[in-house]
């Protein structure tokens, strides 16, 4: 019953001012919101780029070819470059390395592919089945390469959805095929892949991958109908070069033996490449590891922006309570005068800054969960008006969608009441001081 | 039967910068139960410093103050906040009510302040503001009133929690005369009650419809009469005041 009346006075205290007090919940409500808003923006960034590493698989490791910066027959007569993985090196990493589940060696180059009379450059790939597994590629008709089409060495393949659009806007590709122009060669269309989003560019070590024009052979075929020497005629000389094998993707049993089997295959590769470093062993889980700390990072660094217009609020808070405290000098005095401790004015001053912190807290947090709607709102607003404009701006700021993160619900709530108390105590406990003779006198 | 207040060679100093004040220099005095005491005194003479003892807002520096059996000059903070809002009630010059609340809300806030607010605590509220006349206005706040009915209201206010005494600062300085003489009148009917008063004035008019008139001058008693009798009961210094031709004469309309 006085609890309740002690709210209830609270209340009615502060609707004696109710522009200023509106005022100081609005302190709050900014605070608590962009809480909300911010680590919901930072979260929906963060998903974003980690469900792009996820896509290269968190159990994968890719080893990649790359080129060396000073190649060792650099003084030599030689114009073909000779570097990267070789097969050897497969061999020698699936006979030795236990945890592996499979090993896909795969071979990849730009051509011009044509059908009828139309030309397009696409990314051949050569592989084997279980590239479609690991590279998460969904088929929409027909099959994948098989291993029995690997096994003999056949001149089939599979398009990606990019291709099937370019080349056959029309027509059904199954069962027909296409040609490769500078091999003077026919491949049989055997089955269709959907659509799939690209993965991320991972620091320099390798491209984003873009599967859309892929067009997926059988490793063998292009071992035997292509070969790995690759020359490139540019301004009178040729210069080529030979690799065998421009990355192996290995499949490890368990997330856990992923770290372990990296650096194993570091030491198996050491072998045949210790001195040229001409291969990078890249490791997803780790990526995956180091975007988690990077958001841990972002959360932390976004939290302290929310926080400081928190802290904002509260001296707001304080502001406002310090002033009433002044304005209510006689009102403290007659409370004390008819018997009130000190205490009883701290709690009548603290319930106040709780309610108006509580306020703030709670329309805070509506406005935090109208940051999904305002955001996609304000978007298509900006897409209907300034076309040209989003254009312009960033992948990050066009694309994300922010997340409201369940914690960050309860956090801002509760620390907006302990900002209340904080930035109340001052103010209640100077209430509490006065001398009630003093204060009674206060005109 | 106790008495109401027992103060014994009261003494009280402030210390301001280097000076020390001497507010009061050993008063000594005693209100028994039922009785209308008027305290008058020029500015200065330690009226304002006697109320606030009285009134349990301050402590004295020496002698000893008892209200019944409690000896105040003993008591913390919290005891005297107790004391003030279970034994003590307040009526000031200038009503002192709480604006936010309702007529019926500031009598209840002495009872609210000793932590107990029952039903019929409420109740009994409603009963004193109709005792004072506001019987219908239970639910207006204090600025829709006028002044008289301000003052009813913190009169109601300081019966309510059954006090030794009432203590009133000037109650009629901000009335008109028609006010004052219905204010007075309470007071009045109150005390026939049976209710303690002690009220500090500095307006005979006013002092006149007490029992007893204790003056102060420069810290000390400097008379204590009675009423409608030309007997000094203490005179401390200079001689007998004849309080009697004038009570005769502020009576008269």
């Amino acid at each position: 019953m006085l609890f309740l009346r002690t709210w209830i006075l609270g209340i009615k205290s502060l609707f004696l001012h109710p522009m200023r007090s509106a005022l100081t919940v609005l302190g709050i409500f900014i605070g608590v919101a962009s809480v909300i808003w911010l680590l919901a923006i930072g979260e929906g960034i963060s998903q974003e780029a980690q469900k792009q590493i996820e896509g290269l698989g968190a159990d994968n490791i890719m080893v990649r070819s790359r080129k060396p910066l000073n190649p060792p027959d650099a003084g030599s007569n030689s114009f073909i470059l000779s570097y990267g993985l070789l097969r050897e090196d497969y061999d020698m990493l699936v006979a030795t390395l236990p945890n592996i589940r499979s090993a896909i060696p795969i071979r990849e180059m730009q051509r011009e592919v044509r059908y009828g009379d139309t030309n397009i450059e696409a990314r051949v790939v050569g592989c084997t089945p279980e590239y479609a597994e690991v590279t998460r590629l969904e088929i929409e008709r027909g099959h994948f390469i098989t291993d029995a089409e690997v096994k003999l060495q056949e001149n089939v393949c599979v398009l990606a959805a990019g291709v099937v659009e370019d080349l056959f806007p029309y027509e059904d590709p199954i069962g027909r095929s296409i040609y490769l122009q500078e091999h003077e060669d026919y491949y049989k269309i055997v089955g269709i892949v959907q659509d799939r989003n690209p993965t991320a560019a991972i620091g320099g070590s390798m491209d984003a991958q873009d599967f859309g024009s892929d067009v997926y052979v059988p490793i063998t075929t292009i071992r035997k109908r292509i070969g790995d020497t690759i020359v490139v005629r540019r301004s009178g000389s040729r210069e080529g070069q030979t690799i065998q094998l421009d990355q192996i993707t290995l499949r490890v049993k368990g997330i856990e033996n992923v770290q372990r089997t990296a650096e194993l295959v570091e030491q198996v590769l050491e072998k045949n490449h210790g001195k040229v470093q001409d291969v990078a062993v890249v490791v997803p889980l780790e990526l995956l590891e180091q975007a988690r700390r990077t958001r841990i990072m972002f959360m932390v660094f976004m939290g302290l922006i929310a926080a400081i217009s928190l802290i904002v609020g509260g001296i707001g808070i304080m502001n406002i309570m310090l002033a009433t405290v002044t304005e209510r000098t006689r009102e403290i005095g007659i409370r004390r005068a008819l018997g009130a401790r000190r205490n009883d004015i701290i709690r009548q001053f603290l319930v106040e800054t709780i309610v108006l912190s509580v306020m703030g807290g709670a329309t805070g947090i509506l406005g935090g969960y109208l940051c999904q709607p305002i955001i996609r709102l304000a978007r298509s607003g900006l897409q209907w008006y300034k076309p040209e404009m989003i254009q312009s701006l960033p992948e990050v700021v066009r694309d994300v969608d922010p997340i409201i993160v369940p914690i960050s619900i309860p956090l801002a709530f509760g620390i907006s009441v302990v900002i209340g108390v904080m930035f109340g105590l001052y103010p209640a406990y100077r209430a509490a001081q006065m001398d009630p003779i003093e204060a009674l006198r206060h005109e | 039967m106790s008495a109401a207040a027992r103060l014994e060679d009261l003494h009280k100093n402030y210390v301001l910068k280097s000076e020390t004040v001497r507010a009061l220099r050993g008063v000594s005095f005693e209100v028994p139960e039922g009785d209308y005491v008027a305290i008058m005194g020029p500015s200065g003479s330690g009226k304002s410093t006697l109320l606030n003892l009285l009134g349990c807002l301050d402590r004295p520096s020496e002698g000893r103050l008892f209200l019944g059996d409690d000896d105040i000059s003993q008591m913390n903070d919290n005891q005297l906040s107790y004391t003030r809002a279970s034994r003590i009630g307040f009526v000031f010059q200038s009503y002192n009510l709480i604006q936010q609340l309702t007529v019926v809300e500031n009598i209840e806030v002495p009872l609210y302040y000793q932590g107990t607010l029952s039903k019929e605590d409420r109740a009994r509220c409603a009963e004193w503001a109709d005792l004072v006349g506001l019987g219908d206005r239970l639910g207006h706040r204090p600025a829709q009133l006028s002044g008289g009915q301000q003052q009813r209201v913190a009169i109601a206010r300081s019966l309510v929690n059954d006090p030794y005494f009432i203590l009133a600062d000037e109650p009629t300085g901000n009335l008109d005369t028609a006010t004052t003489t219905e204010i007075l009148r309470l007071f009045e009917n109150l005390n026939d009650m049976g209710k303690t008063i002690i009220m500090v004035t500095h307006e005979d008019e006013v002092s006149v419809h007490a029992k007893r008139v204790i003056r102060l001058r420069d810290g000390l008693v400097q008379s204590d009469v009675l009423n409608g009798d030309d007997r000094v009961k203490l005179n401390t210094s200079g001689g007998p005041i004849d309080l009697f031709a004038k009570a005769e004469k502020s009576t008269a309309p």
